[in-house]
């Protein structure tokens, strides 16, 4: 590979921490103490310029806080986001409008992230009147091309949400984000709510976009083949860690995380030469305890079926990378033996 | 044969008219068998499950066809004839398990409700003592059934509340009602749909075993080909309440025939092969009130052609292997193989 550029989003230390108060009776009665779950904790990471980086994990692993994070719709509790070398916790008003014009998000359910009483004229036309965009005419035909970008046509655009089915207001979604320029999208789960059929046309339209507008995807998603298909790079996390940092094709070949190759075990395979499945599957102990109160040392020893020792439960590991390909464990860490003894 | 469907027509009344959610579908689930059922939402795969539960309710309407549980026909049926089917020899796993469980009562009261009901624990003793010996041995069943699903230490779980469980757990409990009258054929909607992926293995897991040490018969209803092709002995693939295709997983997998089939396979991404273009489905799922008589698929299908207008009958290609398309009907031979060479 060639020398890296410039990260266009570094994350340095961010945690992110909510706080969930014991009402006064339940502390009364000692049912209950002030809680603080820790959905992200200790998070470092490097985002290139054109790449597209994917964020996977169970439900309640910080993927999608983090994702909201780096946007600023969540303020986070330490640590430093910096976006172009610009820490974006720190922008007032002004910056953080010219921020968000340059990193949109694109949600989940398209049945939630649409407003019901606006049309798809009215959605679009915000981003446009925030763009400078302020003339009836040239906000037509930005709207059109739009719309037709994004495989919707002009005929659409006075129609309201619910007369559009699943896909389609993926669509009108994906062309609100897109309508900002923008040259960051964090993209949230955006496949998981849709048809298998319809899936396929989503991603396809997502990466069209990458090669033709230079855009650089966070892709957050817990769908593993989805992942494998679009990512350059993917980031495994666990109860609001990195455990596992690597370009999608080492990841997936060669997972080193003992978590990792759990996961990576337990997706569904269609084998088309219908033979019986030759890879042994690995199957957890267990659910994903609480980011409440999340377990000492490396956070996976609860569930982890390499687990060396001791050293798991007391000890955080260490992040040791390799060829870019770096892993929070205790088993990949140089000299292991000698803390052993 | 435990359960055989044969023709099942459902209606639903809307304000339009009446909606055929599943068209004249035909599905035999032999003794042991785990008969998978893929299709995208709206497909008519739910409907029939809860047509074999009798759970239809007012809007729903059987239109035609039978419902055979070992030889006899379950249409028709009065409710408390239902009852007695119901949860015993026929019982249900539901997708949501949040949501199907009753958050009021305890987690061991409820597996407990299946065994009263039918009344299967059978105490030896007569007269005054009988009551008391009954609840004691059916909560003894109660944590065996538990613990039988992986649920750890059933007898300090048995007075928890369901949101005291996590998702995969409350999955477990719903396996566990849904085993505890020990019934021939467990239908299970999207059961793992909301479960996170290393849950999901464990769950599937524990059905492949049940199946396998009571030779229960399981037909699994979900929207995952993957799902489907690791875990089922045959797959029936459905679109718009019509079934398209059916057939061994062997047979499905490694020779699709439908044009539908054909397109899922081509439009899910894999991880074993290197990163080829997805070829998506174009357009979107047939609405059901504005099919006529023509193929469902007909305005997505590469192959389209006049004599679609006219959907045909079930073609029976081999015995394992059945499709509904007219690439495939008798005079047509070279066009199947045609379209053999397209997948």
């Amino acid at each position: 590979m060639q020398a890296k550029p410039e990260p266009l989003i570094k994350l340095r230390g961010v945690r992110k921490h909510f706080h969930k108060k014991a009402s006064f009776l339940e502390k009364m009665l000692g049912r209950m103490k002030d809680q603080t779950v820790h959905a992200v904790d200790d998070v470092n990471l490097d985002i290139y310029p054109k790449e597209t980086l994917s964020l996977v994990g169970e439900s309640g692993c910080g993927k999608s806080t983090l994702g909201r994070a780096i946007l600023r719709l969540h303020d986070i509790t330490e640590g430093q986001i910096l976006y172009r070398n610009q820490d974006i916790s720190k922008l007032d008003a002004q910056g953080l409008i010219a921020f968000r014009q340059k990193a949109q998000i694109i949600f989940q359910n398209p049945y939630a992230s649409l407003n019901p009483r606006k049309t798809v004229r009215e959605i679009i036309q915000v981003a446009l009147r925030s763009r400078g965009i302020t003339n009836f005419f040239e906000q037509e035909k930005e709207i059109a091309r739009l719309l037709e970008r994004v495989g919707l046509s002009r005929r659409h655009m006075d129609q309201y949400p619910h007369q559009f089915s699943g896909g389609q207001r993926q669509r009108i979604g994906i062309a609100r984000a897109i309508a900002m320029n923008p040259e960051f999208i964090v993209a949230d789960e955006p496949v998981s709510a849709l048809d298998v059929s319809v899936q396929a046309q989503i991603i396809n339209l997502l990466e069209e976009l990458k090669q033709d507008l230079g855009l650089t995807y966070l892709f957050v998603s817990h769908d593993l083949s989805v992942v494998h298909y679009v990512s350059d790079r993917v980031a495994v996390m666990y109860l609001g860690e990195i455990v596992e940092l690597a370009d999608t094709k080492s990841l997936f070949n060669r997972p080193l995380h003992p978590y990792t190759q759990s996961l990576l075990s337990s997706i569904p395979i269609i084998d088309e030469q219908g033979k019986e499945r030759t890879r042994e599957r690995i199957i957890l102990r267990g659910s994903v305890p609480t980011p409440i109160n999340p377990p000492s040392g490396c956070r996976f020893h609860t569930r982890c079926f390499m687990k060396i020792g001791e050293i798991c439960e007391r000890q955080k590991p260490a992040w040791t990378e390799t060829n870019g390909h770096g892993v929070a464990c205790h088993l990949y860490q140089p000299g292991r033996n000698e803390i052993q003894t | 044969m435990v359960l055989q469907i044969q023709d099942l027509t459902i209606g639903y009344k809307t304000d339009k008219g009446i909606v055929k959610a599943v068209n004249k579908a035909t599905l035999h689930v032999g003794k042991g068998k785990i008969v998978g059922v893929v299709g995208e939402s709206g497909c008519g795969k739910s409907t029939m499950l809860f047509a074999i539960m009798g759970l239809l309710g007012k809007a729903g309407k059987i239109l035609g066809g039978q419902i055979l549980f070992n030889g006899k026909d379950q249409v028709g049926n009065t409710p408390a004839e239902w009852r007695k089917l119901r949860g015993k020899d026929i019982s249900i796993i539901f997708q949501d398990p949040m949501s199907s469980l009753n958050p009021a009562h305890t987690v061991g009261r409820q597996i407990r409700e299946v065994l009263k009901n039918h009344r299967i624990v059978k105490p030896e003793v007569k007269g005054w003592l009988r009551r008391r010996r009954l609840k004691k041995l059916e909560m003894e069943r109660v944590c065996e059934l538990m613990a039988e699903v992986g649920i750890p230490s059933p007898r300090e779980r048995y007075h928890d509340y369901p949101h005291q469980f996590s998702g995969g757990m409350q999955q477990r409990i719903l396996i566990a009602i849904a085993l505890a009258s020990e019934p021939q054929v467990i239908l299970a909607d999207e059961p793992t749909t909301a479960l996170d992926v290393t849950i999901q293995a464990q769950i599937l897991d524990l059905l492949k075993k049940i199946n396998r040490e009571r030779s229960t018969s399981i037909v699994l209803v979900t929207h995952d080909l993957a799902v489907a092709s690791e875990f089922c002995d045959e797959i029936t693939v459905m679109y718009a309440g019509y079934i398209v295709e059916q057939g061994t997983v062997r047979e499905i997998i490694a020779n699709p025939k439908h044009p539908y089939t054909q397109g899922l396979f081509k439009s899910i991404p894999r991880i074993t092969e290197k990163k080829e273009k997805l070829e998506p489905i174009p357009g979107n799922v047939a609405d059901l009130l504005e099919l006529g008589e023509e193929c469902p698929y007909f305005s997505r299908c590469p192959h389209a052609n006049p004599k679609c207008l006219k959907f045909v009958e079930m073609i029976e290609l081999t015995d394992q292997h059945r499709v509904r398309c007219v690439l495939y009907e008798g005079a047509g031979e070279s066009r199947a193989s045609e379209a053999g060479a397209v997948n």
